[in-house]
Formats: C-alpha cells, structure tokens, sequence
C-alpha cells in the first residue's frame, strides 16, 4: 500500500464534473443560509427600509423636486452665539447647534459620572459587583418616559426638589428648575448613564489584574499604574461608551420635549414640529441632515476607536 | 464480554430494518476500508489540503500528524462530511462519500474537546445517534449500558457532561461514537486537552479498544509521541500534502523528507552534495566536513544537493570503542568539540561542533561506564553509515 | 455597529461568576483616603441613578390631590382610577397585545437572520448584518416620520397591526444580536456531532442548536417585548385615535394631568422593569451555565 493508490481513479474529464458539483453542493449550503436570512431582510425592507428611504427622498421631492427644502438651512439670518463666539446663523441651524452641544456635554459627563462607578464594580468582588448593577439595571430597562415623568416629579414648581430646599431653608420662593437646559442635560445624563456604565464595566473587568501587579512590582505608584496601565486598557470601553451615548443623545426626543423649555429644542422635536405643520418635505431635509451627521460621526469613530474589534459580538 | 452480548443481541437488531446503516450488532473485523483520492480543498487562493490521496485498510489504525496548518484536521472534516472538497473523492468500501451529509455517513467521530451536549445527561447523549436511528427503547438501554462497561464507566448514565473529569469525558464521547457501530472511527486530536499522564493511559487504553472492536480508526494529532504510540501507520501531513506514509519504525529511520525527519523526532542535518556511489553506498560532500557515507535514497542523482540526517542517538563518542572495530568504511567519523552538555534525566544532551562549523546533537544514556564529556572536551564522533539518511 | 443592545449584553460578560476572583488578600487591605472618597463618590451617583425611580413609587401611593413628595398619607385611590377608567385599562391591553405580537414576529424572524448571519460565509453577509441591525442606532424620530409618511399614504394609521409591524422592525435588532451572541460563543463542534451522530439539519437545530441558543432567544424576546411596550415616538405618530398605547395615552397625560394616575402607571412600568431585569440575569445564568459545561479549547 502506498500514499498514491487510486483505487477508484475516476475517468479523465470526471474530475472537473465533480468539481462542479461539490462547488454547486457548496452554494447550496450558503443559500440556505441566506434563505434564512431572507424573511428579516424581506420584511425590514418593505416595512422600515422603504419607508425611511422614500422618506429621506422627500426633502428632494415635496412639493416639488430640487433643493428648495434645504434653503431654509443655508440662509444665515441672524447671528447667533456658539460657545461664546457671535457668528452669523439661522434658526433651524441653531437647533442643530443646540443638539450637538447637548450630545457632546451630556456624552462627557456621563463619562466622567460613569468611570469611577465602573471602575468601584470592577474592583470589588463579583457577588457584590452583581448587587450593584441592580441599581444600574433597574434604570436601564425602566422606559425613558417613566424617567423622564419622575424628573418632572422633582423638579417642578411645586416638585421635591424646590420643596426640600424652601424646607432647609435655603430658597425662599420656588426656583424654576423645569424647563431649562439644566434639566434637559440632569434628565438625559440620568437616563444614558447606563449606556456608558455598562461598556466600561465590561471592558475594566476583563482587564487582567496582574497587569496592575506586574506595574506595582515595577515600583509604579497608585496613580501612575492607574495612569499608564489601567486607563489605556479602559480606552476600548470609553470609546464605545461614548459613541453610544453621543449617537444616542442625538436622537433624543421625549426628555428635551418635557423637561427642556423654548430654547432647549433639539432637532427631534424640531423636526416632529415641522411634520404637524404639515412641511413634510423640510422635515425629511432636516432628517437627512440629521442622519448624515449621525453616520458621519459614528462611522469615523468607529473606525478610529476600532470598535468593531472590540464590540464584534455579531461576527463569528 | 461485552462482545458476547452484543453479537447475541444481532437479530433484535436485524429484523428492524431501515434505509439507514443499521447498527449491526458485530464486532470484530467489521472496520471499512477509507480511501482518499487526490483530495483537494481551496479557500479562495489558500490550498488547506492539496491533492492527499491515501488508502486506509479496513481495520487499520491510521494517523495523520502534521503541525497545525498542514491539512490534517480539513481532510479529517471531509470525511466526516462538515466540509465539502473543492475536488477529488472519498471512499468508504467502494461507495463514494464526497457529496453524502455528514448524517447519512454513519462514521463515528470524537472530537476536540468531545462535543458532549451539555443539556443531556450521559446516557442521553449516548442514546442520541440511537434515538435517531429508531431503535427500540430496550435496546437503547442495555446498548447504552454494554457500551458504558466497554469504556469503563458503567452507572454513569444520569450524570451531566459538566459533573465528569476531562478523562471521564474523553470516555463518553468514545463511547456515543462506538454505540452506533460505526465501521470508521474518527478521532480529531481527542486526548489534547488532558494532561501528560492521563493522556498516555488513555493512549495505550484507545488502543486496546481498537484491537477489540476492529473497527477503521483515521487518528488526527499533532503529537507525535502519540502518534508513534498509537498508529499502525502515520501520514505525515504538511503544507496540505502527504509527505509520507508508513508504519511508525519506517518513519523514525527511514524518513524520506528533511520535514519528516525533523517532525518526527529530533535529527541532525548535515548539507552536501552527492558525489557518487561507490557499492551502493551514497557519497557525500559535506563543506568544511569531508566526505560523508549514506544509504542512498530513491530517485537521487550524482551532483543533486542533499542532506545528510542522522538522529543524535546514533552518534557515539568514537574513542570509547563502542562498535569501533576499525571498520572504518561502515562509519562516518568526525573530529568535534563539546559545545554544550545537558542532563535530561535518563541521559545527556551533548551539544558538538565540527571542524566545518556545523553542531550535531548526540544523546548518550545516563548509566556508570559511560563517560561524561564536559564543555570544551574534544572528541571524536561517529555513527554507522546504516543510521544515516538522504534527505 | 450594533450599539444599544450589545451594551446591555456587556452586563452578562463583565458580572459572569467566571470572571477573575480579586484574592483575599487584595480584599483585605486597609481602605485608603482615596479609596474612600471613591467609593463615597460612586455611592452618589448610583444613588442620582435610582433616586428619581423610587420618588415616584410613594408619590403614586399619595393621598393628595396633586403631585407631592412627601407624600402627606397612604392611599390606592390612583390605583383605582386607574383600574376603572377604561382610557387607561384599554390602552394597557393593547399595549400588552402588541408587545407581545412583536416579539413573537421579532423573535421569529431575529433569530433566524441572527443564524444566517452568524453561520453563513455569504456574499453581502456584512451589508445585511448592517442593515438588520440598523434601526437600533438611526434615530427614532427618523423612523417614525419614514413609517407615518408610509402608513399615511396606504392608510394604515391607528390600526393596532401597524404598530406590531413598526415595532417588530424596530425590535428585530435585539433579537438578532442576542441571539447572535448566544451563537457565537455557541462550539460548533455540537451540531457537527449531532449530524455525525445521525441527525439531520433540522433534527439537529431542534435537538441540539435550539436548546442551548434558548436563554438568548427567550433573552432577545424580552428584550423586543419591552421595546415595544415602552416605544413612544413612532406611536406619537401612527397611533391616531384608534391603537393608543400605554405610552401615547401617558404622554397625552403628562402635562394635563398633574394628580398621581402617572405616578400610579409609571409604578407599574418600574415592577414590570424589575421583572424583566430579574428574568433576563436568570436567562443570562441558565446561558452560562450551558457554556461553562463545554470544556474551553486548550490547542
């Protein structure tokens, strides 16, 4: 017996037919796949896919066809304060001025709120680590209209807050506390906080703990482990913590609605606005534009914080 | 015996029928030749098996060993069926297997790691290929206990996978792939995850098992001490291809290759070119060195490069007068200086260095009478011109 | 890509009992100033977290006439209006009714794209991937304009079935990476077994795949449950008069209503999320469970 024994060698020509076949055998395998894939597919097309984009074709098509909805965002009217600079603007661009500093302070500081609380469950012992994150959970899955209510509750008029400062002494009247971008950004932190937690905790308990003794053994100090080693290692966590809660922050539509008053509309509510007047066209424009800045923003991050490395759970 | 109740239950069996290869019932010489015919599986440009053909013999116990990457594990996934070729076939007896699924094969297999459903119990795993097989509940019962006796667990049935050691595992997995009498085996490096000592009683245990039950075992491993220990013959495998075929002995001393000679074992290497033949003996031109003596291998010409192999434990101290009987002609002899001495246990690892250069690794037994070199020491070495190989 | 979701999956990865075991002797070591102060940090902001959320139980359970808290005495009487103004009950059963009816088409169709997507090696894979979990990142307003322009103009709006459809669209995500992590660290090797064993394709998803993948689909079932029983933008718009959901018809109340009936429902909202966190870490246990039984790969 030998390792070239062709027992059964096939007749000339027959190997490239087999070929054939095993190949056609293949592609049936990925068909199925695919087929299984289709009735999702199929139905997210024609209930969520085509509606969005014939929507998004509105702003070139109604009324009529052209550009005629997006003027209203290229001409300057007034000028407006960005960050303490007066530049020249309109109105509807300074919604999206307003969106984009709430998305960007509230994504700070719910990195700032979140990193210590994730970096206290890392450390501590799972069991208590799992108590814990009850109360990070409960908020989590509680709807943003029940949090957004309970926040009305507190800071209303007549809303626990203001009772318990006039009770202590230290207000004399109701302040007005609703209403104001201090709430908006108090309401919006609260209910993305567990979007920041939750990523940072993940990655900082993967962090391998030796890593932190090996750079004590090597005579760095508390702060200069946590500076060099640690921090760098939560880099992943802070990178998608923060795209989420930005992409999602702008998008927010129910917590600016009831807690922010007449300068805090973001560009949801906006856009809500223009669809109950009825300018379906302009509220398309102003989606797009929305949506473009939304992709925008998410694709290059991605792409420079490697998310998809990191958060690739649905890729074998 | 176990094989005494399973061949009175034969006729129970019998009268069941069925499209399906029914459970025979027999054991003893009922493994099924496997034969692999120019084998070949592409991934876009990548050849993860490139053109294998081997002819496994009904019965036999055969392992293909190669380092990870070389197309063991792809071929061994063919003919389970979880793979399809991109050319060539495969043969059970005479029936071609290529394009059949992997469910209608009836070929056993154990895998990495064991693959034991972690929601059944060990006696619902071991009545799963039954179950589906429709074999009467009776039957599933006393086959799944005989089966349990055979690899030594018997009562294991109501546990979980998770509450068994590593071995204990390894054990149900051989035996859900045994209860179906499968007539081919397969075994995708099955002792990997144990430790050395469990792993080496399992070894000599599979074994036992083969000649038992006499059914067509295809071994995939990476360890070639195993491989050595198990296998009527080994397939080295490299680079998708089939370097060599043969019994174990074959390939320790007569490697055909410079990648079996160094996968199997540890070897020297010695390059030259091949100056002539001189009474059938191969003579070698090695820079620096001189002329070395080999057996000659197949299919060489004068003027062609090659090297010389030989193993280190074939190498002597010449001075001593171990076999040197002033048969000169017999023996390559070479001046040397000790480089290096490493005490492994049962013996010493010398490291030398030739006049050319060259180092040669030699191993001598760790007994009284035997001599210690130390650094620096020169010496003579020497070795017999029929320990020595082309490559 | 698929953001929202996968963060709530982290939670499992991160608290899993697998995970690293800080040594007794880490433990041990005395509480610095530092150390404290964190703590006492983190304290207060798990505290802003969960704060909000249990002001208005008690609020809900007041005996005054208008939002107060402290509230001056106990009573049910919220409760009761609630349980006895058909506006309230009725919109209940019909969120009730089509939550439940998008997460059986979510999970129905999630799982199965999720097994396509993460067992096939086909061309176009990463593009429908992208696109079956996009409407998890778009924002919602986007969606629910694209849908009531859509249902305006083939008269769908107000009818409890159009909901089920938008929201099965915005819950198949969920579906779809909970299932598809649940298959990812799923061994491969078990359905090659099964099929070496005898079993065909559909044997082995029934007797094999579909058991161990059951937390995660169960998990991304309640996970397309409460999407839509919380959604409210895309009701906002395609409810109309005649599919108000419990959502819409609080929205509808927020600003009116100033006695406690909200407080009384948001209540029922925070049981029912206390509910759905306990049954999800019990389905992220049962989950770990089935994987630790598999030894992990040594080669």
């Amino acid at each position: 017996m030998s390792a070239t024994t062709h027992a059964f060698a096939p007749r000339p020509g027959e190997r490239a037919a087999q070929a054939a076949r095993f190949a056609r055998l293949r592609r049936g395998v990925q068909l199925r796949y695919v087929l299984l894939a289709l009735p999702a597919v199929a139905f997210l097309a024609v209930f969520y896919g085509y509606p969005v984009a014939a929507m998004l074709l509105r702003a070139f098509n109604d009324p009529a066809w052209g550009t005629e909805n997006f003027r209203p965002l290229t001409t300057l009217t007034r000028d407006i304060d960005v960050f303490g600079f007066s530049v020249p603007g309109n109105a509807y661009l300074r919604v999206f001025g307003i969106t984009l500093q709430i998305a960007i302070v509230t994504t700070l500081a719910t990195l700032l709120l979140a990193y210590p609380v994730a970096y206290v469950l890392a450390a501590i012992r799972p069991s208590r680590a799992n108590l814990l994150m009850i109360l990070v959970l409960i908020p989590f899955w509680t709807s943003i209209l029940v949090r957004s209510y309970a926040w009305m509750v507190l800071l209303g008029r007549e809303g626990t807050i203001n009772r318990v400062l006039m009770g202590l002494g230290i207000l004399d009247e109701p302040a007005k506390l609703l209403n104001t971008r201090l709430a908006v950004y108090v309401g919006m932190i609260h209910i993305l906080l567990p979007f920041m937690i939750l990523p940072l905790y993940a990655v900082m308990r993967g962090i391998d703990r030796n890593l932190l003794r090996a750079a004590e053994n090597l005579g760095g100090r508390p702060w200069d482990v946590f500076r060099r080693v640690f921090l760098p290692l939560s880099l992943p966590g802070i990178g998608a913590g923060c795209l989420l809660v930005f992409i999602l922050a702008l998008g927010f539509y129910i917590t600016p609605a009831l807690l922010g008053g007449q300068r805090d509309v973001m560009i949801s509510v906006l856009i809500a606005q223009q669809v109950t007047l009825i300018k379906w066209g302009f509220a398309s424009a102003l989606a797009l534009v929305l949506l473009l800045v939304a992709l925008v923003i998410y694709v290059v991050f991605s792409r420079i914080l490697g998310v998809e490395r990191l958060y690739g759970g649905t890729r074998a | 015996m176990v094989v005494g109740t399973r061949a009175a239950a034969a006729p129970t069996n019998a009268t069941e029928g069925g499209s399906r290869t029914e459970p025979t019932g027999r054991l003893g010489a009922v493994g099924a030749r496997v034969v692999f015919e120019d084998l070949e599986k592409r991934y876009g440009d990548v050849a993860a098996v490139d053109g294998v053909s081997l002819d496994v013999a009904a019965g036999e116990f055969l392992t293909m060993l190669g380092p990870s990457g070389s197309g063991k594990t792809t071929s061994l996934m063919m003919l389970a069926g979880f793979e399809i070729p991109t050319a060539g076939e495969i043969y059970v007896d005479d029936r071609p297997i290529a394009a059949v699924p992997p469910y209608r094969r009836n070929i056993g297999m154990v895998f990495q790691n064991y693959a034991l459903f972690p929601h059944m119990t060990v006696g619902e795993n071991i009545a799963f290929p039954l179950k589906l097989r429709k074999v009467k509940k009776a039957d599933i019962q006393r086959r799944t206990r005989e089966v349990l006796e055979l690899v030594e667990l018997p009562g294991y049935e109501a546990r979980y996978p998770r509450q068994l050691s590593g071995g204990q595992q390894q054990r149900i997995a051989l035996a859900r792939a045994l209860v179906f009498d499968p007539r081919v085996l397969l075994m995708d490096e099955p002792l990997g995850a144990l430790d050395k000592q469990l792993r080496e009683s399992l070894q000599l245990e599979i074994k036992r098992l083969h000649e038992r039950l006499g059914v067509t075992i295809v071994y995939v491993t990476h360890d070639q001490q195993e491989a050595l220990v198990m296998s009527d013959r080994i397939a080295v495998m490299n680079r998708g291809r089939v370097e060599q075929v043969g019994p174990p002995a074959e390939l320790y001393d007569a490697p055909q290759t410079r990648f079996v000679a160094s996968f199997i074992g540890e070897s020297n290497f010695l390059d030259g070119r091949l100056a002539g033949i001189e009474g059938g003996v191969a003579q070698v031109e090695a820079p620096g060195v001189g002329v070395l003596r080999a057996r000659l291998g197949e299919g060489l010409a004068s003027g062609t490069d090659v090297a010389v192999t030989v193993r280190p434990e074939k190498i002597v101290f010449a001075e001593e007068g171990e076999g040197s009987d002033g048969l000169n002609h017999e023996r390559n002899e070479l001046d040397a200086t000790v480089e290096d001495v490493v005490f492994v246990g049962e013996m010493h690892r010398y490291e030398v260095r030739l006049t050319g250069g060259q180092t040669l690794i030699l191993k001598r037994q760790n007994r009284a009478g035997v001599r210690r070199y130390e650094r620096g020491d020169s010496a003579r070495v020497a070795w017999h011109v029929a320990d020595t190989r082309l490559v | 890509m698929s953001a929202t979701g996968e963060a709530r999956q982290g939670v499992g990865v991160g608290a899993s009992p697998r995970a690293r075991v800080r040594p007794a002797r880490a433990a041990r070591r005395r509480v610095s100033l530092g150390q404290g102060l964190l703590y006492a940090v983190t304290g207060l902001i798990l505290f802003y977290l969960v704060f909000p959320i249990f002001v208005v139980i008690p609020v809900s359970f007041s005996s005054a006439k208008y939002l107060q808290f402290p509230p001056p005495g106990f009573s049910l009487q919220w409760y009761e209006k609630y349980l006895t103004r058909s506006d309230w009950t009725g919109a209940t059963w019909l969120s009730v009714q089509v939550a439940a009816g998008t997460a059986l088409l979510a999970t129905l169709l999630g799982t199965l794209a999720a097994l396509a997507l993460v067992r096939g090696r086909f061309w176009g894979r990463d593009l429908i991937n992208a696109f079956v979990v996009s409407p998890m990142i778009i924002p919602s307003i986007i969606v629910a304009i694209g849908i009531y322009f859509f249902y305006a103009r083939i008269q769908l709006i107000g009818s409890p079935f159009a909901l089920v459809l938008a929201h099965t669209a915005l819950a198949v995500p969920f579906v779809v990476v909970n299932v598809s992590a649940t298959l990812v660290g799923f061994d491969e090797r078990l359905e090659y077994a099964a099929m070496n064993l005898g079993a065909n394709r559909r044997q082995t998803f029934l007797k094999v795949t579909l058991p161990l993948i059951r937390p995660g689909v169960l998990t991304g079932a309640l996970f397309a449950f409460v999407t839509s029983f919380d959604e409210l933008i895309v009701a906002l718009f395609i409810s109309g008069t005649g599919a108000v959901t419990l959502p819409r018809k609080m929205w509808d109340g927020i600003r009116q209503e100033i006695d406690p009936t909200i407080a009384a429902v948001s209540t029922i909202f925070i049981v029912l999320s206390v509910l759905v966190l306990v049954s999800a870490e019990l389905l992220r246990q049962r989950s770990e469970r089935l994987r630790t039984a598999i030894p992990t790969q040594v080669e």
